[in-house]
């Protein structure tokens, strides 16, 4: 499945973290421009691909540091976890948004959110279905 | 109160981890909590009898409206009481039974758990609560009857009990809903006083059916009975309360409770008495057949059963006085008489009364109380069992409608009950003394506590039946006929016809015991004929259940993708087909003047790419087709300023290339599988929902049937939802649990896919 490309290979290194780095901003961005944890997670899981595809699998499982399969319970638990706030300290309705601004140094003002915590679980549930998928039939294939 | 019901549910959970530490003494210790439970209900005694109806109220569900209402009148004390009081002697009883036994622990558990349901079950006046908890008995009947779990018989019993009294009881969740509806109210203590509207009810009939289907496969009714004897796999403990004093009496009490809401029609009657009546007899005819000692208790429980059916069926004043008596007279016998059972076995190991005899000397005491049980069971005077035997005579011979018949079978099924008490009273402890396979001793005092006590009291309220009747008796009366009546409960009536048919039965069932050894065989031999009796109908239910799903499974899940999605896709289509040809038949003429020329363009390319997809013999080339045309869509999303949708689309397009180029050269050549006849047919179906589905769009572009939500997005995204693009928040904050469930679906598609594809490798390499 190496693709014995030079220019490829090359590029790929740094094209990596660009494109991680690309789809955190696609995310973190995503409540007000287009963008957002779907989005961001498929453009990290293309990624992981692309660069499964110019170097190899093991290198590719060790970019992503853990397992896909882990991924996707991580992200269903932040999501879960995002409804509870509202619930548990005013007694509102299941998943009903809480919003915490605060200043801080460099960045200046943040808003923190569980919108946000559920759409990084989004996230991190659409990269580790993917990969969990493509990495499987890249193992299969070698 | 609701301490008093949930006391049990507390104790039960403990049970398994105090059991082993507290040794010999678990019984008498658990035994403390129904004990207290019995005097604790036993002090609302003067305030109910005074006529009052107390009510107790908790929110449950405060939003649905749903509360957890207790309601304590004559009727329900008089069960709580007999839950209690005879559930004391019950686990005290079992603390020695079941001494040493591997699941002692879990027994705690299911049988205070069963306790509380009970006791739950009796006491809500909520219809859902009663329903919860009426099912919660079922399901620790279900456990407590496969107690023995290692015998397949009693696992198969289990699951006889468990689906019959389930089945009925989804009727009974439909009966009561219709209930509900037809009197306005969840409350019992609301429909109590409003039975005309009911009665009156187009909804009537069917939910009188409903109910009455719940609680007949409760109480064992005709031809639901056949659970209750097989029921008897269970251990002795269980079998005397579960099976004989309380949880088959649940199906009696609502329609005793239930009485002032829906009796008093014909139909009722008809149907209560006549199925109540044909029970009895067919109860005290299996009984008089059998010989097994649980098989003739179990019999005569479902005797009694359907006597109290027909009691309450009848429904005039001296029936409900005698249903009231003879359910208290019942309970106390049978709980006795159960105990013994256990004691006879549990000493001689013998579960056969043609195997015993003469154990009079070995313990005397066990067959005094068998004795003083039995006569309450055959109504001889001056047992209590006489006095509502001489109620139930003056009952029949009154009753409204159908006298002579259910008359007739209440003298014939007496007499065999006579015959049966003998059996039961006589047999195991007169004549010569039969070698048993233990040395039997006097029974110790835990096992011995329940029927002492039992029997006593059955003795002293025959004695003295203004004991009972004055306070409790009377207001379980009044409950169950939900107007005042008098209750004049008595040992003497005087010379009357009740009396002589008294004397008749019991003339008849001796002869029939003095003849017993020839009586019983010969009915044994009418046993050929069961295979058309109702068990044998609930086997082939159960058969046919199995065929059904066997068959209906092939069919449906055949494992060909092709089929399952053709299905779906022509289901599919029919459906909207038949809606829009009959509903909407004029056609939409769409406007396609504001359309740019470059959209068209862009159209005609996803259509030529889709084209050649389906026509080209090139795997590489269909994918590469079809990732144009998804471009192609995505595409006409940005034209059409959605921006979030367009990025999306594009990246699953790479995405999905990217899988498919990952198995694209493992599949093998192309090569034409499908017949031609086949593929004009999926082609067909495949433009005729196309075109269907684009009809729909259009139409839907033309009916306005709601103002469109997406205004409310626009208008909020900001100010509630702190941002400016609509569709992100509408996906993680407006709709986020919408989101969620599309997110559990993608985890577990990849789940799926994951499984399927390690089963595969697993199976390639082994």
């Amino acid at each position: 499945m190496r693709m014995h490309s030079l220019i490829l290979r090359t590029a790929g290194h740094f094209l990596l973290p660009l494109l991680i780095l690309f789809s955190l901003w696609l995310l973190l961005r995503g409540h007000n421009e287009p963008g957002g944890g779907f989005i961001g997670g498929l453009v990290a899981a293309a990624a992981i691909a692309l660069y499964l595809f110019t170097m190899d699998l093991q290198a590719a499982r060790k970019a992503l540091w853990v397992d896909p399969r882990n991924l996707i319970g991580i992200g269903l638990t932040l999501a879960v976890l995002s409804a509870i706030p509202g619930a548990v300290l005013h007694g509102q309705p299941f998943f009903t948004s809480q919003w915490w601004p605060m200043t801080l140094p460099l960045l200046g003002e943040v808003k923190l959110s569980t919108p946000l915590i559920f759409d990084i679980g989004v996230y991190l549930v659409v990269i580790g279905s993917v990969l969990t998928i493509v990495l499987f039939l890249a193992e299969a294939e070698e | 109160m609701l301490l008093a019901v949930l006391s049990g549910f507390i104790l039960a959970f403990l049970a398994p981890w105090l059991t082993p530490r507290l040794g010999r003494a678990v019984g008498w210790l658990f035994g403390l909590l129904p004990a207290a439970l019995f005097v604790w209900f036993a002090s609302f005694i003067p305030v109910v009898a005074s006529g009052e109806t107390l009510l107790f109220s908790y929110p449950w569900v405060p939003g649905l409206d749903i509360n957890l209402t207790f309601l304590l009148d004559g009727l329900s004390l008089l069960f709580a009481l007999l839950i209690s009081g005879i559930g004391t002697f019950i686990v005290i009883y079992a603390g020695y039974y079941l001494h040493g036994e591997a699941y002692q622990g879990r027994f705690y558990l299911l049988i205070l758990a069963f306790m509380a349901s009970m006791l739950g079950l009796v006491l809500s006046s909520n219809l859902v609560a009663l329903f919860v908890f009426w099912e919660l008995t079922s399901i620790t009947s279900y456990l407590l009857i496969g107690y023995h779990h290692e015998e397949g018989k009693a696992r198969a019993s289990a699951l006889q009990g468990l689906f019959v009294t389930v089945a009925g009881g989804l009727a009974l969740l439909a009966g009561l809903v219709l209930l509900a509806v037809a009197g306005g109210s969840y409350e019992l203590s609301e429909l109590l006083t409003s039975g005309d509207v009911v009665r009156e009810h187009a909804l009537y009939l069917p939910l009188l059916l409903l109910i009455l289907l719940g609680t007949f496969t409760k109480s064992a009714q005709f031809p639901f009975h056949f659970w209750l004897p097989n029921a008897m796999a269970a251990p002795t403990p269980v079998s005397a309360y579960l099976h004989s004093a309380t949880m088959v009496k649940a199906g009696v009490y609502l329609m005793a409770r239930l009485n002032p809401t829906l009796g008093g029609t014909e139909t009722w009657l008809l149907l209560l008495g006549l199925i109540g009546a044909t029970t009895m007899l067919i109860g005290s005819y299996m009984a008089l057949r059998s010989t097994g000692v649980k098989q003739v208790l179990a019999y005569s429980t479902v005797m009694a059963l359907g006597t109290l059916t027909m009691l309450i069926g009848v429904g005039t004043e001296k029936a409900i006085t005698a249903a009231v008596a003879f359910l208290l007279a019942h309970s106390l016998y049978k709980g006795a008489l159960f105990m013994i059972a256990g004691i006879i076995d549990h000493e001689t190991g013998i579960k056969d009364f043609r195997e015993l005899g003469g154990l009079r000397s070995a313990m005397p005491l066990t067959a005094l109380f068998a004795g003083i049980a039995a006569l309450s069971l055959a109504g001889i005077a001056p047992l209590f069992g006489f006095v509502a035997k001489e109620l139930m005579f003056e009952a029949v011979l009154e009753a409204p409608a159908i006298g002579t018949v259910i008359t007739l079978f209440a003298v014939a099924s007496a007499m065999m009950v006579v015959a049966i008490a003998a059996v039961i009273g006589l047999r195991p402890w007169f004549g010569p003394r039969l070698p048993t396979k233990k040395t039997p001793h006097e029974a110790p005092p835990s096992l011995l506590a329940g029927p002492a006590v039992l029997a006593t009291l059955g003795l002293l309220f025959g004695l003295l039946p203004m004991l009972p009747g004055q306070h409790l008796l009377s207001a379980a009366a009044l409950a169950v006929a939900g107007e005042p009546i008098e209750v004049y409960l008595s040992l003497w009536h005087g010379f009357n016809l009740p009396l002589l048919l008294s004397a008749t039965s019991l003339a008849v069932g001796l002869l029939l015991y003095w003849q017993w050894s020839r009586v019983q065989p010969a009915l044994a031999r009418l046993a050929a004929w069961d295979h058309l009796g109702p068990e044998r109908g609930y086997e082939k239910v159960m058969a046919s259940i199995v065929s059904i799903s066997d068959s209906h499974t092939r069919l449906v899940q055949n494992g060909y993708l092709r089929y399952y999605i053709l299905t779906i896709i022509s289901t599919l289509l029919l459906l909207l087909a038949w809606t829009i040809l009959t509903r909407y038949p004029v056609l939409p003429s769409p406007d396609l003047s504001g359309i740019a020329p470059h959209t068209f363009t862009i159209l005609a390319i996803t259509a030529l790419a889709a084209l050649y997809a389906v026509t080209t013999r090139s795997r590489l080339g269909a994918v590469a087709a079809l990732g144009a045309l998804g471009f192609g869509v995505a595409l006409i999303y940005v034209l059409f300023s959605a921006a979030d949708v367009g990025i999306t689309q594009v990246l699953v397009e790479t995405i999905t290339v990217i899988m498919l180029v990952l198995v694209l050269f493992r599949l093998p050549g192309f090569l034409d599988f499908t017949l031609s006849g086949s593929r004009l047919r999926d082609g067909f179906i495949a433009v005729l929902f196309g075109g269907t589905i684009t009809l729909i769009l259009l139409m839907t572009t033309e009916v306005q049937f709601f103002p469109p939500i997406s205004e409310y997005f626009i208008e909020n995204s900001g100010p509630l939802g702190h941002g400016r693009n609509i569709v992100n928040v509408i996906l993680v904050d407006f709709r986020a649990i919408d989101t969620l469930g599309e997110i559990f679906v993608l985890a577990l598609a990849a789940i799926g896919v994951y499984a399927m594809l390690k089963l595969r490798a697993e199976d390639r390499k082994s």
